[in-house]
């Protein structure tokens, strides 16, 4: 029997919402009712979402991971594995096909150390980044090795990290900021959560050596305020750090000063966009402004700021440890490193991958995501958000990679990668999207705010049947012109889940327009409800469940439908518990 | 109030230097403070804060309705959040909050007659993983249909008449 180290739990955010609370408790009440020691660790998320709540042992021979955990299963890895010696294999999931094809720089350490712990941090080379910078690194070499690297900007814009540092660098005065956006806003997208969450220290470091790398003093993160647990420990980390000299008045001995304070955001996706950002700190509304000046010039109270997004600054760390060829050895092109994917939607392993740059789409869904759920075909993957676009599956080959993306339509974006299958529509989702643009749009440009309310008004129209053929043409030559005249990226990547769904999907588009018909059944106002009669038991569950009273006894022993009165909400579909009710799209075609 | 006015002088105070040393930039923390003590942000909140950063009251209140975080009704006692993220919507959020709306009668952003719940939708809880997912209060629901949401507010409709 193998010596039991530790034994880690996962404590995100999501593993939180799946149990991981309840799972603690019970594993240390087993724990001390067995009068036996074992350190419990604390850890973030490694990214196996799918499995929550997951509980790793640590023994001397390796590490085995238990998933999908109640109460029970907490008791039984207890009972028989830490005092009986014997893994538990019925609770066992395999991570093997889900991490053997990762590369974890920005993750390295998520899910393995205690992100409350500074220690657990600095014992993984943390601080050293930074402890040799100030040591032996002007702030030029620190920027030449950014741009040697090849870091872009993680949040999806791709600008290169090191130049954006030396056009800060350049610019004179006492008082100048680093701001890490943490404004993560993207439905569907969670990298910056669970890093924060995860590893918040490795964030820190980045700041301060952005700090030294252009001359800053003060350090501000800009954080959503959904993020409550991420806020509580970033808190906690900038204490500590502060506390060991590793923040605050001459670091490690140096000359260099650098202060950190977290500013919680309130709810504004437009505050992810760097002078909208820049406005709500200073307490405005988050409205965007012209450029120039650029932040670089003019950021938060008018003094010379850097903004860098959170994946941006912890890959940061990791290059000044291990060097620039070392990072740019990974990827493809102008793509270097690697890129941190929050993998959702029709999938088998949804959760938090990281990548080398140049990974195809199809390998990610399928040697990574494990495949579509259910063994459905793939149809798209939407890449990078409300500003993103869908890539079919006929160009799943595409490797993640800046330009090439680009050539798609789509972007490489924040890393919200979300897999449809054929029972996602894709006028839905450009809908769904566009919904979420036009609520979030500040309105200071004319386009974004009515264009895109038109185009929502069009694409609602589509999805309930009433839509006309011209449309599509409307849509398209409406988003071009929203792109064109729009101030901020907001509004200029707004039409981007409209326009590739519109280039790839046109059939589908038109298959709504002319036929009436929604394809993959999920526009409501276009399908309709059949009871077939063989099927039908009559035990008047869907009768019950109707909100309309539509559903009454035919002549036979089952229950007929009055489409007239039928509100296609689908209840009695989904409670019967036959099979019976049949879903249909299309005209009725002439008996 | 005086929990709030207290904070307005410890956060003034604090950052008196020339990083948060300008008051304007203490207006979404005051009012992120009052709405976490008081549950919403009344027009009285929204007086003190301008007093307290030195503008006026509508630049305080045009900030105040700019961010969806704000709420300027009182909320009901039990807070239901629908996730409506991508993967959420993908895997059938819409029905969810449909029959929430018809279970309570209310549609988002409302609240019951007897003041019990209160419903919004949210853009993304970040467990896409347990998608459909919805809050209450501080509870996570994952994996959530149409079927189960009568049983789950049964449960606090029952602890109310406690």
């Amino acid at each position: 029997m193998s010596a039991i180290r530790e034994i880690r739990v996962g404590l995100a955010t999501c593993g939180i919402a799946a149990g991981a609370d309840r799972v603690l408790s019970a594993l240390k009440a087993s724990l001390s009712s067995s009068g036996t020691d074992v350190p419990i660790r604390r850890v973030g998320c490694v990214g196996m979402c799918y499995n929550e709540p997951l509980v790793d042992v640590v023994t001397d021979d390796g590490v085995v991971t238990y998933g999908n955990l109640d109460e029970k299963g907490a008791r039984r890895i207890i009972d028989e594995h830490v005092l009986g010696g014997e893994p538990v294999d019925a609770l066992r999931v395999d991570s093997d096909d889900f991490l053997s094809r990762q590369v974890r720089i920005v993750l390295e350490n998520c899910g393995i150390i205690d992100p409350e712990s500074l220690d657990d941090y600095r014992e993984r080379g943390g601080y050293d980044g930074l402890n040799r910078v100030l040591k032996d690194m002007s702030r030029q070499d620190v920027i030449d090795m950014i741009t040697e690297a090849g870091l872009r900007g993680r949040g999806g814009g791709g600008f290169p990290t090191g130049l954006k540092w030396s056009l800060a660098e350049r610019e004179a005065g006492p008082e100048k900021y680093v701001i890490c956006n943490a404004d993560e806003g993207d439905p569907g997208a969670f990298m910056d959560r669970s890093v924060l969450e995860g590893d918040p220290h490795r964030v820190l470091e980045g700041m301060a050596i952005a700090g030294y790398a252009i001359g800053a003093t003060h350090g501000i993160i800009y954080v959503r305020a959904e993020y409550p647990l991420a806020i509580a420990r970033l808190k906690r980390a900038i204490a500590d750090a502060s506390g060991a000299g590793l923040l605050g008045d001459r670091i490690l001995g140096s000359d260099f000063s650098f202060g950190i304070k977290i500013k919680a955001g309130a709810g504004a996706f437009v505050c992810g966009e760097e002078t909208a950002l820049i406005a709500s700190i200073e307490g405005r509304r988050g409205m965007p402004r012209r450029r120039p000046p650029y932040p670089s010039e003019s950021g938060v109270w008018g003094r010379p700021t850097c903004i860098n997004n959170v994946e941006t600054l912890a890959n940061v760390p990791w290059i000044t440890r291990h060097g620039a060829e070392a990072f740019s050895a990974y990827g493809m092109g102008k793509s270097r490193g690697t890129k941190v994917f929050a993998l959702a939607g029709r999938i088998r392993h949804s959760g938090l991958i990281e990548v080398p740059m140049g990974m195809t789409i199809r390998e990610i869904v399928y040697d990574i995501g494990g495949g579509i759920l259910d063994d459905r075909p793939l149809k798209a993957v939407q890449m990078g958000g409300p500003s993103g676009g869908c890539i079919p599956e006929a160009l799943a080959d595409t490797p993640v990679d800046y330009e090439e993306l680009k050539t798609t339509g789509a972007i490489v974006g924040s890393g919200g990668m979300i897999v449809l299958d054929d029972s996602s529509c894709m006028v839905d989702i450009a809908r769904f999207f566009l919904d979420f643009t036009q609520k979030e749009s500040c309105g200071k440009c004319t386009f974004c705010r009515i264009g895109t309310k038109r185009m929502l008004e069009m694409l609602t129209r589509i999805c309930s049947g009433e839509g006309v053929p011209e449309d599509l043409e409307t849509l398209v030559t409406l988003g071009e012109k929203v792109k064109a005249n729009s101030l901020c990226g907001l509004g200029q990547t707004a039409p981007n889940p409209v326009l590739t769904t519109a280039k790839y999907f046109r059939d589908e588009y038109m298959a709504h327009l002319v036929d009436g018909a929604c394809p993959a059944k999920v526009c409501k106002p276009l399908l309709r409800y059949e009871i077939d009669p063989e099927t039908c038991r009559d035990c008047k569950l869907c009768v019950k469940g109707c909100p309309t009273g539509a559903i009454s006894q035919g002549d036979g022993a089952y229950q007929t439908i009055d489409p007239d009165v039928c509100v296609q909400c689908g209840r009695c579909h989904q409670v019967c518990p036959f099979g019976a009710i049949a879903v249909e799209t299309g005209k009725v075609k002439a008996q | 109030m005086n929990t709030l006015s207290s904070s307005v002088q410890r956060t003034t105070s604090a950052d008196s230097g020339p990083f948060d040393g300008r008051r304007q930039g203490n207006i979404i923390p005051l009012l992120q403070e009052a709405q976490e003590k008081f549950g919403y942000i009344s027009e009285e909140h929204i007086d003190k804060v301008a007093h307290a950063t030195g503008v006026s009251a509508s630049v305080v209140y045009g900030v105040a309705t700019f961010y969806s975080q704000f709420r300027l009704r009182a909320p009901g006692k039990h807070m239901i959040r629908v996730c409506e993220g991508t993967a959420c919507h993908v895997l059938g959020a819409g029905d969810v909050l449909e029959a929430l709306k018809m279970h309570l009668g209310i549609d988002v952003g409302g609240t019951t007659a007897d003041g019990r719940f209160s419903l919004e939708s949210v853009r993304c809880l970040g467990c896409c993983s347990l998608a459909p997912a919805m809050v209450i209060d501080d509870e996570t629901y994952g994996r959530v249909t149409p079927n189960k949401i009568g049983k789950i507010l049964e449960t606090y409709r029952k602890e109310g008449n406690e």
